[in-house]
């Protein structure tokens, strides 16, 4: 039987709705359901509203759903707000929040029960997987995990204990979903965030300077909680200028290097990107988007940014842009971000936004056997000992050499100035010209490097549907709801967007009587490069920018409003 | 042996008479006197007539944006602590553009020395005031004259910085002995160079300067922070040159544990402990 049960666990910023929303995906997750979960937060550290939505399902799942079956409502702003979403229970502490009765509340002291208010989080916990009928067991083991083995840790275990058995003993109402563990599994469960640390760190990052921003300070924190054990350095900067200064001089040195923001730290870093252009020196950036202009809505969604990163800083370099699609693309794309920009020798970035990451999903383990560092062409051994080396040196494919500074007696000179191949400033209008087409030239091979778009459903279909990015699950699954309905639709997805894979985008739209882009943005910026790319023209747009992640079920009521 | 051959850069495009001159014969010296090489050397610059100073010399070049010689300074110096890297900038690039990097890398002692060629004006963009220029100074930006300057002595003393001195471009052996003081310090070096500029300041002159700088006497103790802070403040009739501050504090790149088993250049990935970092996740 197919199982796809959606909780939500809602709350005030403080009352612990992150963390039971975090380890009821975990216990889920442990017992085999592939689990897709997302966070919706407001910018401040207590009060206001927040919910974690956890969907878990018995098969893929790459999108939260709109339907409720189980509300765990810690406060009543959460019923006041997603009650008409909830098909199925709401546990509420009715000793707590009065006025708060009906067919589909079930009243759990939240509070008695966990003696001490810190845990009425967790005993929430305990009372809707005791609804469910889950096997206790692996809560334990999860908590025993998180709390480790002290007194909290016991404390916690007893407060899900007693939510746990009041649901089985107390509740009398009509509710009969049940979710019994499928298998244990060697499976993950992971933030896109935290698979791009796992990601950068597999691929030899050995050096990071960033400064907080919502959504990536938690690849800071990762990285720096790890640095002494993958000997690799951690600054945070005094500002994102500092940030990307230091890691293209840390790239300069010789390490692998990245620096991560959001869009609007990124609007800083624009200057920085450029001068990693013209002085060849490889860099991973990671823009995570939110919102804008300026502040915007710092703590939730958007695809806003594509053409911001595509064209930003002056003058022409080129570069290249990966937007990962799932949380296991982010791991695999960022690898092979540091790749790229090794073999090529420019920055490459990384177009993540806040709902992939911070949305835990159930991945695979990662295959690490599969993981290739290949830091491009290298100067070593005697090599490294001439002295006439020349950093911009002129050659076919664009790619000079690198030296590092220190390596042997060549000196490693780089220069922001347009400079000859010995790295020095120039005017000359011969040179210049021959370094500017020099830069230029890595794209060709540069381009057969990026993966051609991936489509998904019946290779040909009336209706294609084109997304980029975090949208990739919640597009797939739309496709998924309007094939059962009997329409014919595929979809086209770019992870890879910057060199653009033409060919695949010609090829898909021109097998399709209607294209439409799904993006949330408000001006259709992929429609854009498509446009600028190919001459094609989409027919339709799908857009949302109102800070929420699409739906499945709203891509597919949008596509059904358009004609398919 | 390292000779001043060996530091023979490409021929200077400054102004005849440029205080600049001074600077890179006196830096020149001292890497020669501290034998240290070209490849072990890290210039860093920005932009202005002092960021093109390390092609003139030699060594590892990173000639960065204005405002930015610092952060990539920084990083480089992380990723190889082996590297002696020396940042190289004006007035402008220094204080201006780059006023955040200044005071965040003082604060952290940042292992690096740091050569301001300080002649109160800007001199690539011809001409305009500087953020320290004398009050009043009248520029074609500051027609009624500019506002009070930085103190950039009192500024390093106050953010933190563990060595801060004052050179003259116009006393080349004594210049080159506090470069030689501030690449030997372990920690950040300010070294705030006074430089005459023959074609766009025509107050604070060669021999305006002449008459009134003065060097600090042996009597002198640089280690205490309110006689550097009062000494920090004399300009005008007298202005005193030499090494100001200085103290031992741990550098940043010291108390970092990845760094203790030598350059994170050197430094190779075990797979093996990455799958147990996906543990956790499990």
């Amino acid at each position: 039987m197919t199982a796809n049960f959606n909780f939500m666990v809602g709350g005030e910023a403080g009352q612990g709705v992150q963390l039971a929303g975090f380890l009821l995906s975990k216990a889920l997750a442990r017992g085999g359901y592939q689990i897709f979960a997302d966070q919706d937060y407001e910018s401040r550290v207590r009060g206001g509203h927040n919910f974690f939505r956890v969907r878990a399902k018995n098969s893929q799942v790459g999108a939260i759903a709109e339907s409720v079956d189980m509300l765990i409502a810690l406060d009543k702003e959460s019923i006041n707000l997603h009650q008409k979403e909830v098909s199925g229970v709401i546990i509420v502490d009715g000793e707590k929040i009065k006025d708060a009765g009906g067919d589909s509340f079930f009243s759990v002291p939240l509070e008695r029960l966990a003696g001490d208010k810190l845990m009425s989080n967790t005993v929430a916990l305990g009372a809707a997987l005791g609804l469910v009928g889950y096997d206790f067991e692996i809560l334990v083991q999860v908590l025993r995990n998180h709390f480790g083995t002290g007194d909290v840790s016991q404390n916690n275990i007893k407060a899900a204990k007693a939510g746990y058995e009041y649901s089985q003993r107390e509740f009398k109402g009509e509710f009969s979903h049940r979710l019994n563990p499928v298998n244990q599994t060697e499976g993950l469960l992971l933030t896109g965030n935290e698979a791009i640390s796992l990601g950068a760190i597999a691929a030899g990052c050995k050096f990071m300077a960033a400064y907080p921003m919502t959504p990536v300070s938690s690849i800071m924190e990762y990285l720096a909680a790890r640095s002494e054990d993958f000997d690799l350095v951690m600054v945070h900067a005094e500002d994102e200028i500092a940030a990307i200064n230091m890691s293209i001089g840390a790239a300069y040195a010789g390490v692998r290097a990245m620096t991560a923001t959001s869009g609007s730290g990124f609007c800083l870093m624009v200057e920085g990107l450029g001068l990693a252009g013209i002085t060849e020196t490889p860099l991973v950036v990671v823009e995570g988007q939110r919102p804008g202009p300026a502040v915007g809505l710092p703590t939730r969604t958007e695809q806003g940014d594509l053409q911001f990163v595509l064209h930003a800083h002056h003058g022409e370099f080129p570069r290249a842009v990966l937007a990962p699609a799932t949380v296991e693309d982010a791991f695999w794309l960022t690898v092979k971000a540091f790749n790229l920009a090794d073999r090529y020798q420019l920055p490459v970035l990384i177009l993540t936004d806040q709902h992939l990451a911070s949305s835990y999903a159930t991945v695979d383990r990662f295959d690490l056997s599969e993981v290739t560092i290949d830091r491009g062409l290298l100067f070593s051994g005697d090599e490294a000992e001439q002295l006439a080396y020349k950093r911009h040196r002129i050659t076919e494919t664009g790619i000079s050499p690198r030296a590092f500074p220190g390596q042997g007696k060549a000196l490693v000179v780089t220069d922001a100035d347009e400079h000859d191949e010995a790295g020095h400033l120039i005017e000359d209008a011969g040179m210049r010209t021959a370094q500017v087409q020099k830069r230029l030239r890595k794209l060709f091979s540069l381009k057969k490097e990026i993966e051609p778009p991936q489509l998904y459903g019946p290779e040909t279909a009336e209706t294609t549907l084109i997304g980029w990015g975090s949208t990739y699950g919640a597009i797939r699954e739309a496709v998924d709801i309007l094939r059962r309905e009997g329409a014919s639709v595929n979809m086209l997805h770019l992870n890879q967007l910057w060199p653009f894979p033409a060919e695949g985008v010609i090829d898909a739209i021109g097998r399709s009587q209607h294209n439409y882009v799904i993006e949330n943005n408000a001006t259709g910026q992929l429609a854009q490069l498509i446009r600028t790319e190919t001459g094609k023209e989409v027919s339709g747009r799908i857009l949302k920018y109102d800070g929420r992640p699409f739906t499945p079920a709203y891509i597919a009521q949008a596509v059904r409003k358009e004609g398919c | 042996m390292v000779t001043i051959a060996d530091y023979a850069g490409l021929e200077p495009t400054w102004c005849p008479g440029c205080g600049n001159f001074g600077i890179l014969k006196a830096l020149n010296k001292a890497l020669v006197e501290l034998e240290i090489e070209p490849h072990q050397l890290l210039l860093v610059s920005g932009i202005g007539q002092a960021g093109k100073l390390p092609h003139y010399s030699r060594g590892n070049i990173f000639n960065s944006l204005h405002g930015r010689p610092v952060p990539p300074a920084i990083g480089a110096k992380i990723a190889n602590p082996e590297l002696v890297v020396i940042a190289v900038s004006g007035d402008g690039d220094a204080y201006g553009e780059g006023g955040n990097h200044f005071i965040h890398a003082m604060r952290r002692n940042h292992d690096i020395t740091y050569l301001v060629h300080n002649n109160q004006v800007y001199g690539l963009t011809k001409g305009q005031t500087s953020p320290t220029s004398d009050p009043g100074f009248v520029t074609k930006t500051t027609p009624y004259g500019a506002s009070p300057p930085i103190n950039p002595i009192a500024l390093a003393i106050a953010g933190g910085a563990t060595f801060v001195a004052r050179g003259f471009a116009g006393d080349i052996d004594y210049l080159a002995e506090i470069i030689k003081g501030g690449i030997q310090h372990r920690g950040f070096a300010l070294i705030d160079i006074l430089q005459p500029c023959v074609s766009f300041n025509h107050k604070n002159t060669y021999s305006w300067y002449r008459e009134r700088v003065y060097k600090l006497g042996e009597d002198y103790n640089p280690s205490d922070r309110s006689v550097a802070v009062e000494k920090a403040r004399e300009w005008g009739d007298k202005i005193p040159v030499g090494v100001i501050y200085k103290v031992t504090q741990p550098t940043f790149e010291e108390q970092i544990p990845a760094l203790k088993k030598g350059p994170l250049v050197s430094q190779k990935l075990e797979l093996a402990k990455v799958g147990r970092l996906l543990d956790e996740f499990g």
